[in-house]
């Protein structure tokens, strides 16, 4: 593409400092410097992009969808958990732009860490929908709608927005000490399951009721800083734990739920 | 998450908070105490003996000695368990916390029972 006499005026470059390690290998750690041309809309993404591209192909980067949608390129920008593909250059401000792997995430290569702990994490709070009810399913279809309002959704929607980036859980302060702590990520989707209407589950709070558990979060706030998302776990690790002092009723119930038995309509709270 | 103690940790945390928030009510009231006294006078020693001999006053500070000891050996049991993650540590700061904070009230309690002369 030729660029016209404005883009080219308008053309900048920017440092970029990527931190290298070889866990594998067992090498040295170090910075990288690549400077690279940036216009008004280049992401950090863009950018690690080119220097793979056209300096170094070896810096090893996770990415995969480019818009904040699967949460594979989050990664420590001038210090701070971002989503690369999310952070505009221009929005730094800053001539140097320093890209470092997440913080208490093990480094196998360069930008790229080890989920498995953050995903066993997710996994321990049993992150799926426990119906006790045996249900007569429609014998055609063999189907069974679980019924929920509006009202329902709202109370757990924006929690179903986490897309797993595991930024929440690098900015954590209590993460850093205690490996044990399953972080915001998982307290927040234990949140979900456990505001969801459709979820009978009676020890999903127990899993989380321990030592290393919901009760070692300090309200730092800084998943909620992160969150690309806006789940603000801060608040699902808040309503979980004033419902487990008691402070707040089950309110997941209050809107109620209306099953439909044939022609009639039955009301349960 | 394996947990093994008599109480479960929401209801540890449950008295943590209560213990604090009573202790800021009764210190407030200690602390107003002190204030209407002149210093010096608050220093001598027959001064100090006749407080401990005032039942409300004797109730005031035995409270203060519970709450703070129960929250303040309680933090620190949370602070050193955030410190190393295995089972032969979480069992001795449980024990060494718990020990202390029953040692100190004991020791305290003492000290105003035989102050009062009870």
């Amino acid at each position: 593409m030729v660029l016209n006499n404005t883009e080219r005026i308008n053309e900048d470059k920017i440092v970029l400092k990527v931190y290298r390690e070889n866990r594998g290998q067992k090498s040295r750690t170090y910075y990288d410097r690549f400077e690279v041309p940036y216009k008004r809309w280049t992401t950090v993404l863009d950018a690690l992009l080119y220097v793979k591209s056209y300096i170094d192909p070896s810096v090893a980067i996770r990415y995969s969808c480019r818009m904040a949608s699967c949460g594979s390129c989050g990664m420590k920008i001038n210090g701070i958990p971002r989503l690369a593909c999310y952070t505009k250059i221009s929005e730094l401000d800053k001539s140097t732009i320093e890209c470092e792997p997440l913080s208490n995430f093990p480094i196998i290569r360069d930008l790229v860490t080890d989920f498995s702990l953050f995903f066993n994490h997710h996994k321990d709070i049993q992150p799926y929908v426990q119906s006790n009810e045996s249900v007569e399913t429609d014998t055609e279809k063999k189907t069974f709608s679980f019924y929920q309002s509006p009202e329902d959704v709202d109370r757990y929607l924006q929690f179903s927005y986490c897309i797993k980036c595991g930024l929440c859980y690098s900015a954590c302060p209590t993460v850093g000490t205690d490996l044990r702590f399953p972080g915001p990520q998982a307290l927040a989707q234990l949140y979900r399951y456990f505001a969801d209407t459709r979820d009978e589950s009676k020890n999903r709070l127990d899993i989380v009721d321990d030592r290393h558990g919901i009760w070692r979060c300090h309200f730092a706030g800084s998943c909620s800083k992160v969150c690309p998302k806006g789940v603000d776990p801060a608040l699902g690790i808040q309503l979980l734990r004033s419902y487990m002092l008691g402070i707040s009723k089950d309110n997941k119930k209050l809107a109620k739920k209306i099953e439909i038995n044939g022609d009639k309509e039955i009301n349960n709270n | 998450m394996e947990s093994h103690s008599i109480l479960k940790e929401s209801q540890i945390m449950k008295i943590h908070y209560v213990t604090g928030i009573a202790a800021i009510f009764v210190v407030a009231v200690h602390i107003l105490m002190r204030l209407i006294v002149p210093f010096e006078l608050s220093l001598e020693y027959d001064y100090i003996i006749s407080n401990y001999k005032n039942i409300f006053y004797v109730l005031i500070l035995e409270s203060i000695l519970v709450l703070v000891s129960v929250h303040g050996f309680n933090g620190i049991r949370i602070i050193l368990l955030e410190l190393r993650q295995n089972k032969a540590w979480e069992n001795m700061t449980t024990i060494v916390t718990i020990s202390a904070m029953i040692a100190l009230i004991a020791y305290g309690t003492r000290t105003i029972i035989l102050v009062n002369g009870l």
